[in-house]
């Protein structure tokens, strides 16, 4: 037999440091729809990037490519140096995917399933078995451990999952989604599981459709539509380009709006006006203490305020922005 | 969590460049074989489920429609058994691509092919364990047999070549069944699909009636029909009667034949799946 083990080589060097992921003018289609449209971003190692796009707009494609699931039919894709069509063994080595559902096998136990993925990661038996253990225990799995995956909740599925992708210590992590369908609490626990990782150097590219989500966990965002990279930056360039909070002021009737109107005029983001409807008046803000500053003016005319409320711009406000056209939800993305 | 100076079995240097060593793919394809078993094992219902249907078939045979197929000087239990142990290894080998299709649908293939290993271990794993299932099969339905009134004549060498030659025919249609499934890519269409080419493979075939009462256009396809040559093999391994040596000859070279290309073709389909 030809086995003998080999210690996975550091990818070669380029310059000073190599990228972690390197996509260039990628382009994949399904027939007539083009899912990726000359797509190309660059992400710095140690890294987590947020990839942020509606339905339909290409992020598991995306995914997919990168995971060498899916060659692209232009362009070129690299992880760590190695190029996901010609070395797609090498890829393998260094990456780990969670996607959108729970690949894990419900009829085996969740231990069962770690040293399974960790034994195809090719570590050695008794490697894959002490990782399963310390991962586990990791993931606070480890009471269910010796438990059929069929009678664990969501959560603890999706926990499994990303724990799988883990085994292999994989330098580069690709999470398809992996907040969606999550409850909230869940979803936390997955933020602090991210935040962990890249203080421990790991790589993240993580798709998602929500701003909030991206911005609590990106050091740069790449916003994506039809295909291509529209807006890319540090989240807060990104909501600077995409538009400023919102603020909605409810007053006790038609009058105290016409009162407050020319009293907030200065508050609205340059090249923006006061709104105002009914009982209520909406203006875009840039200043940070826009809600504090107006409440402080009605109050100092008589105007009784009933309700404040300040919004983050949401993913359809960037979209509204950058694109001119909300974000088209509710269309399940095909591959 | 970073650490790249893990050690990893099963790949070889070749040219600079790493590739999966021999001893990796079968140690893949031995993980993944491991896992298969595992899942069959665990649902007790569904091996139960797959043996009811055989056994139903048995019934049938011997008690309803036997009484009015003639078949000479052999008696129609006999006759029958080898046709339905045969007959039981392919539906047995459906399960192949019916299991792949799940497994498409809950996104383990993915990761699967996202993984540092061999594609072609998934299918020789999955195959591997569907095999061993089905010698459990085999055991239940020559037990089932014996108990209806089924009496193999011959020395036990030729029982065993018999039992050997089916478990080889239930191995190479589950390869079959692994393309198809993987190319229509959804459990209730494989189940569908399988049973298209299934029902006439075994029916049009010498495994419940002689061949002799079927139109002339049926009886010519029957006859090179390899369900009809491995069930003739079976009979003569089992009961006696006409040499087994060309019918056992002409099922191998079928299996040979068959092996080579559905191995080719559900690589293939699994790689683009």
């Amino acid at each position: 037999m030809t086995e003998r083990s080999v210690a996975s080589r550091p990818p070669t060097t380029v310059g000073d440091v190599v990228a972690a992921v390197e996509v260039e003018d990628l382009a994949v289609s399904y027939g007539a729809v083009k899912a990726l449209d000359g797509l190309s971003l660059t992400i710095s190692p140690g890294t987590v990037f947020g990839l942020l796009g509606p339905n339909g707009a290409g992020k598991t494609t995306l995914v997919r490519v990168l995971s060498t699931l899916l060659r692209p039919g232009g362009g070129h894709a690299r992880v760590l140096g190695h190029d996901v069509v010609r070395e797609p063994l090498a890829v393998r080595l260094m990456i780990g995917l969670a996607g959108q559902s729970a690949a894990v096998d419900a009829e085996l136990t969740g231990r069962e399933n770690l040293e399974m993925v960790g034994q195809l990661y090719r570590l050695p038996r008794a490697e894959a078995r002490r990782r399963a253990a310390e991962i586990l225990d990791r993931f606070d799995l480890a009471d269910a451990a010796n438990r059929r995956v069929g009678t664990y909740s969501g959560g603890m599925r999706r926990r499994l999952d990303l724990a799988a992708s883990l085994t292999g210590r994989p330098p580069v992590l690709l999470l398809d989604e992996p907040t969606t369908g999550l409850d909230p609490r869940s979803r936390l626990e997955l933020w602090a599981i991210v935040d962990e990782l890249r203080d421990a150097g790991t790589t993240v590219l993580l798709t998602t459709q929500y701003l909030d989500e991206a911005d609590r966990l990106a050091q740069r965002i790449a916003v994506i539509d039809a295909g291509k990279v529209i807006a890319e930056g540090t989240p807060a360039e990104l909501k600077a380009e995409a538009g400023t909070d919102v603020l909605r002021i409810r007053l006790d009737d038609a009058s105290a709006v016409a009162a407050a109107e020319p009293l907030l005029a200065d508050l609205a983001a340059p090249g923006t006006s006061v709104d105002t409807a009914d009982d209520e008046l909406t203006l875009r803000v840039v200043r940070p203490d826009a809600s504090a500053e107006a409440v402080r003016r009605l109050d100092g005319h008589g105007l009784h305020v009933s309700v404040i409320q300040l919004t983050q711009p949401s993913l359809d406000d960037v979209f509204l922005s950058l694109t001119g056209h909300t974000a088209a939800t509710g269309e399940e993305e095909t591959a | 969590m970073t650490d790249t100076t893990v050690r990893r079995v099963g790949l070889v240097d070749r040219g600079g460049r790493q590739r999966l060593s021999l001893a990796g793919i079968l140690r893949d394809s031995r993980v993944m074989a491991t896992r298969q078993l595992r899942k069959t094992l665990r649902r007790p219902t569904y091996i139960v489920f797959s043996f009811v249907q055989p056994v139903i078939f048995v019934l049938l045979f011997r008690y309803i429609f036997g009484g009015a197929i003639d078949t000479g000087s052999v008696s129609y239990v006999n006759y029958l058994m080898p046709g339905i142990i045969v007959q039981t290894a392919v539906f047995g080998a459906m399960v192949t691509g019916i299991g792949l299709t799940e497994d498409l649908s809950t996104g383990v293939v993915d990761r699967l092919r996202s993984l540092p290993m061999a594609r072609s271990a998934v299918l020789f794993g999955r195959t591997a364990a569907d095999a061993v299932t089905n010698v459990l099969t085999l055991i239940v339905m020559t037990a089932v047999g014996l108990l209806v009134g089924f009496r193999p004549s011959q020395p036990a060498w030729r029982l065993a070549a018999a039992f050997l030659l089916v478990i080889a025919f239930s191995y190479v249609f589950s390869w079959i069944s692994a393309w198809v499934g993987l190319s229509v890519k959804n459990p209730e269409t494989a189940q569908s699909a399988g049973f298209i080419w299934v029902f006439p493979l075994t029916f049009a075939s010498s495994a419940f009636v002689p061949t002799e009462s079927m139109p002339a256009a049926v009886r010519a396809f029957s006859e090179v029909n390899p369900v009809s040559l491995c069930v003739d093999a079976v009979r003569s391994l089992t009961i006696g009667g006409p040499s087994a040596t060309a019918p056992a000859l002409q099922t191998l070279a079928w299996l040979a034949g068959l092996l080579v290309i559905f191995v080719a073709l559900a690589v293939r389909a699994f790689r683009r799946a």
